[in-house]
């Protein structure tokens, strides 16, 4: 049986990549899929937790995880889909009308 | 075998079911007229927040859905906030509805409404799934409110900022609260509280995951609550967002930024002086970021030319204050938090809808714009100039209550245990800085009153927006003199979070 810190690890690892990719991408697209990433990651740690503490609340936590992410997702492509109508970039370093 | 079935008690979710039907109904009528449906879908939402808060009333306290829902008196009192906040974005915004949102004003109107919902179940949760699934219901719609002008090149930057950030702070959210699951074994915030004190009794070395855990779940919810160093999304989507969701987001997202936070910490996280525990000792870090939000808010607000950036700046800081009450960990302590939120509604609400009545007329929100306005519109220069007076803390206004209470709840807390003697630097600073703060409050009094020339605009006020700086006018004054019964009701948040006074 794989131990439950191996689960554990590769969450980790997904989680940072996750982060890393947020910070230092300026692809609104690819910050978005970033994110999803982190999500996924701590759906992994969840499910890993609730598998080896041997309780169920994890399973349904995920299950309500991935319902969250999908509606983000839909919010999240039509924001990007108007932002590209009146400014033609999708480049976070263009978004830079609002600063003080 | 026996199996218990959990009680249900679906009539404590009776404002969320009325208010959630509601919104719907609105969107089904603004379609079902054609687009035609004028100001009668706003007087439909108006309604429908006064209907819920009767509901809210007349619903008892009490346990439903196995523990997960739960109706206590620190839930109504944050619901009252929730839809009195909704309420005043909802008047003021009749004059945007006017000029530039025609054909969607039931979608307008009802994701407010969703996103109250969301809050009104945020506040009600008492365990971390219903707590993440509230603030997402939360703040999905808010990031369309703050893109609603979809032709407009400002809303669109605010509301692609507001996304990323939200959605960011989501998942370091979501990976904390992993990690609090993992050490409890549980999703319930009481059973959580024993549970990671038996883990750590147990296992002597769980303290690292604890504090990367801590952290993240600042970090999300510090995102919400415009806690620096997550703050800097906060004046860009206050600028760019139309002025009602601007307001909305001051007070509504961020009273369910704070509950959120207290229900985490306060109630699934408390062993704050016990020596054992160590690791759980995320007062100091919260400390040194409300030190962060006081100072960097009230200094960057000085030099702010937009007036709803200003109304940004502030409005880190006033989380800073508030802070200082959750960090006091007492019974006056969450009095006094429950107490400072709701005289900042009525002050930040009310400033906000000012700024919308004069955004209204001149379609500016320049400070220069308000120049000499006293003279052209005396009755709006008089309650905005009451409203930036209450935000800074001058008696006999509800805001200096608020201040006095949560600095005499820091300076208790530090009387109380020796090992809480930082509190009083807190309290120092939070009383420095509040003077800093009038600087820059006062500058617009005087932009308004003492300009050599008369402003050539002279505004005109539509009865929502007019009821609401009427409210938020008898609420300070009223809650200044005489806030005793709003802190007998809010004394009781600190029975709800297991702190006995």
């Amino acid at each position: 049986m794989v131990p439950v810190s191996a689960y554990l690890i590769v969450a980790i690892v997904l989680f940072g990549i996750g982060t890393v990719g947020v910070l230092i991408s300026r692809n609104m697209i690819v910050m978005f899929m970033c994110i999803e990433l982190m999500l996924n990651a701590a759906n992994l740690a969840l499910i890993a937790f609730s598998r080896s503490l041997e309780v169920m609340d994890g399973h349904a936590f995920v299950f309500l995880v991935l319902t969250v992410a999908a509606a983000e997702a839909a919010v999240g492509l039509a924001i990007v889909l108007a932002i590209y109508r009146n400014r033609e970039t999708i480049n976070i370093d263009r978004f830079s009308i609002l600063k003080w | 075998m026996e199996f218990a079935f959990p009680e249900y008690n679906l009539r404590l979710m009776a404002p969320e079911i009325f208010l959630f039907l509601w919104a719907l109904l609105i969107i089904a009528y603004d379609v079902l007229t054609k687009r035609k449906s004028e100001t009668t879908a706003g007087y439909l939402a108006l309604a429908g927040l006064m209907i819920t808060g009767l509901i809210l009333g007349f619903t008892g306290t009490g346990h439903g859905f196995g523990n997960m829902f739960v109706s206590d008196t620190a839930a109504k009192f944050f619901k009252i906030i929730f839809l009195g906040s909704a309420f005043m974005a909802i008047g003021s915004s009749f004059g945007i509805m006017r000029e530039k949102i025609v054909n969607h004003r039931g979608e307008f109107y009802g994701l407010i409404l969703f996103s109250t919902v969301g809050m009104m179940f945020l506040s009600s949760s008492n365990e971390l799934l219903s707590l993440y699934i509230g603030l997402e219901l939360t703040t999905i719609p808010l990031f369309v409110l703050a893109a609603f002008f979809k032709d407009d090149k400002l809303s669109v930057e605010a509301g692609i900022k507001y996304f990323i950030v939200g959605a960011f702070s989501s998942a370091l959210l979501l990976y904390g609260i992993s990690f609090l699951y993992g050490l409890s074994g549980t999703t319930d915030l009481v059973q959580m509280k024993i549970n990671i004190a038996i883990t750590h009794l147990t296992f002597q070395n769980i303290g690292v995951i604890l504090i990367l855990a801590i952290v993240l779940v600042v970090a999300g919810i510090g995102f919400k609550l415009s806690l620096p160093p997550f703050h800097q999304w906060v004046p860009d989507v206050y600028q760019g967002s139309p002025t009602p969701v601007a307001a909305f987001l001051s007070v509504g997202s961020k009273a369910a930024g704070l509950i959120a936070f207290a229900k985490i910490f306060v109630n699934g996280l408390f062993a704050f002086h016990h020596p054992d525990m160590a690791p759980n000792d995320w007062g100091r870090l919260v400390a040194l970021l409300a030190v962060a939000a006081m100072i960097l808010g009230n200094t960057v607000a000085i030099r702010q030319t937009n007036i709803k950036r200003m109304l940004g700046y502030s409005s880190i800081a006033q989380v800073g204050y508030i802070m200082i009450g959750i960090v006091a960990m007492n019974a006056l302590g969450m009095a006094a938090m429950g107490f400072y939120i709701f005289a900042y509604m009525f002050a930040n609400m009310g400033a906000f809808a000012a700024v919308a009545i004069v955004e209204d007329k001149t379609g500016s929100c320049e400070i220069s714009t308000y120049s000499g306005l006293a003279r052209t519109s005396p009755l709006l220069s008089a309650t905005f100039a009451v409203f930036l007076l209450s935000l800074a803390g001058i008696p006999p206004l509800a805001g200096f209550m608020a201040k006095f209470y949560i600095f005499a709840a820091g300076i208790q807390a530090a009387q109380h245990d020796p090992g809480l003697y930082w509190m009083y630097w807190l309290v120092g600073i939070a009383l420095l800085t509040t003077v800093f703060a009038i600087y820059y409050y006062a500058n617009i009094i005087k932009q308004m009153y003492f300009a050599k020339e008369p402003s050539p605009h002279k505004v005109t006020y539509n009865f929502p927006a007019l009821t609401v700086l009427l409210i938020g006018l008898a609420g300070l004054f009223v809650f200044g003199i005489y806030p005793e019964p709003v802190l007998h009701f809010a004394s009781g948040i600190a029975s709800s979070f297991g702190i006995i006074p």
